[in-house]
């Protein structure tokens, strides 16, 4: 296996708090990695360096062998980079094929059908993206990451705000799209995060408090008295 | 299909508008080249406010640089018309690309209040400069110079019926090009960053520079409006370059409809009527500017064409 993505000491600060703290965290090529902790646990954060939407204060990244630490976002986007929004970020005024059509780089919103289709979202192209239910445009967003052809997809809290049966369809779509593309998971829903993770990743105040196999990390002591309650 | 339709709605416009030259009086052939004069200068506006969603309250300081250029250079350097406009573009051009790498590094309302604050910068230069410009006096540009052979063509620009037609063929080269970006991945791009700048950035586009292209565009084709103003009216004064003439192409936008091609063109004739036929008996143009400016935004914030869109013509570019 080779390493997709390796971070080195890689920290940013808020005024005095330390929202990621040294993390030297590394991701395979082809795994689902799932990123877990309680909030504030800075999840977020250390997702948003690594897609570039959040400066470092030290430390680098390295992708795919080359160091990006100082490469802007859209840059990281186009080396294959995908991010979905925690809070769903679509273009509410134009259509879903206009949506995808942007995401894929073309002029043309009557094509790219295919990664509506690969999240059940085929037929609707030319519905206004904002009329759609919630978990729809959650969707959305999900082909939307498809259609940048991404080798890292991160998704940040993809099923929040869905319903029980929303959240099976996601994991079976992520079970998919995951032979494609490496995935980043950053996710509460715990059910979810041991049914897709190959590895988990737990964060805690900013360092990377446990790293292991999913059955591992719930026999963990340390996880249970951080985050998944001790009992 | 629809970019049949496109091409036969904005043809016809432009053909109607050819069509009016025979039929009005001759006062109101003056009026209507003012009008598509001043209606380049509004389609250059919309380019950056209506489709790229930034609202610069300095776009005079464009127009200005072309009818500037453009008067300084017949009048002080003897450049002949054709020259002298060909300048006007390119330094339109330059100034544009400045002024768009300084003012684009802040978004919002300092965007506004940075553009405004550079153009009252260039409004107050062309006071001080009052020997060369002379200030709201103004040049003006004697019928000799604006006599002239083009490629062996003699062309008189003091001719009502010929500056007509270069102002109609001016407008429609700006209509054209809105249309062509409007439709191309550039056009699309800025009504992302519109829409959701956060998330164009994240599916890779390079934001800064869409939002760059967009500003020297815009402000290049206002720079040709100004230029083109001088030359066919032989004037150029200091309030052509006030902040009057940076609220004015907002205005003409918004009420024919913005991010629509054909909006800024109907929303500058309607507005230079309106003061027009208002004139015989106020002289209070401003207060009905302003008048007009507020019940737009407060009852009909998309504008004639925009609201014609929304309800009966989505295909409408």
């Amino acid at each position: 296996m080779s390493i997709l993505l390796e971070t080195k000491g890689l920290s940013r600060s808020f005024g005095g708090l330390k929202a990621v703290d040294g993390v030297n965290f590394k991701l395979e090529a082809g795994e689902i990695r799932a990123i877990i902790g309680p909030n504030g646990a800075g999840k977020t954060t250390f997702a948003g360096l690594i897609s570039g939407r959040v400066p470092p204060t030290s430390g680098s990244i390295l992708f795919e062998g080359e160091d990006i630490t100082r490469l802007p976002a859209f840059r990281r986007v186009q080396r294959g980079i995908a991010y979905t929004f925690q809070i769903t970020s679509i273009y509410a005024n134009l259509t879903v094929g206009g949506n995808v059509a942007l995401a894929a780089h073309q002029a043309d919103p009557g094509k790219n059908h295919e990664f509506l289709e690969r999240v059940g979202l085929a037929g609707q192209a030319g519905r206004i993206a904002g009329t759609l239910a919630y978990g729809h445009q959650r969707l959305l967003e999900v082909a939307m990451g498809l259609a940048l052809h991404p080798r890292l997809l991160i998704l940040d809290e993809p099923t929040q705000g869905l319903s029980d049966a929303e959240i099976a369809h996601f994991i079976a779509l992520i079970k998919k799209l995951s032979t494609e593309a490496t995935v980043l998971l950053i996710e509460h829903n715990m059910p979810a995060v041991m049914e897709l993770a190959h590895r988990i990743t737990v964060l805690d105040r900013g360092v990377i408090l446990a790293e292991g196999r999913p059955e591992d990390i719930r026999a963990n002591a340390a996880v249970q008295a951080a985050y998944l309650g001790t009992g | 299909m629809n970019f049949t339709r496109v091409v036969i709605l904005h043809g016809a416009v432009f053909a109607a508008l050819f069509m009016l030259q025979f039929v009005v009086s001759e006062y109101m052939v003056l009026s209507l080249t003012r009008i598509m004069v001043l209606a380049i200068y509004a389609v250059g506006y919309n380019l950056l406010f209506g489709y790229a969603g930034l609202l610069s309250l300095g776009h005079a300081m464009f127009f200005a640089t072309g009818l500037y250029v453009a008067a300084l250079g017949t009048t002080r350097a003897g450049l002949p018309v054709p020259a002298a406009f060909a300048m006007a573009i390119v330094i339109g051009a330059f100034v544009s690309s400045a002024m768009g790498a300084i003012t684009l590094r802040v978004k919002g309302v300092a965007f506004m209040i940075v553009t405004l604050m550079f153009s009252q910068a260039a409004y107050l230069t062309v006071l001080y400069f009052g020997e060369y410009t002379r200030g709201d006096e103004g040049i003006v540009i004697a019928d000799t110079i604006r006599n002239f052979d083009f490629l062996g063509l003699p062309v008189d620009l003091t001719n009502a019926t010929l500056r007509f037609n270069v102002a109609l063929g001016f407008l429609s080269i700006a209509a054209g090009l809105c249309l062509l970006i409007v439709r191309s991945k550039l056009g699309r791009v800025l009504v992302a960053i519109r829409e959701n700048e956060d998330r164009t950035s994240m599916l890779g586009y390079d934001v800064a520079r869409y939002k760059l292209t967009a500003f020297i565009i815009s402000g290049t084709i206002s720079a040709t409006a100004g230029a083109a103003y001088a030359l066919m009216f032989g004037y150029a004064g200091a309030t052509l370059a006030s902040i009057q003439y940076s609220i004015h192409p907002l205005l003409w936008t918004l009420l024919g409809g913005a991010s629509t091609v054909l909006g800024p063109v109907l929303g500058t004739a309607l507005m230079f009527l309106l003061v027009d036929a208002a004139s015989s008996f106020t002289n209070a143009n401003l207060l009905m500017v302003g008048v007009v400016l507020i019940l737009l935004v407060l009852f009909f914030p998309k504008g004639i064409l925009g609201t014609l869109r929304q309800r009966y013509l989505p295909w409408l570019p």
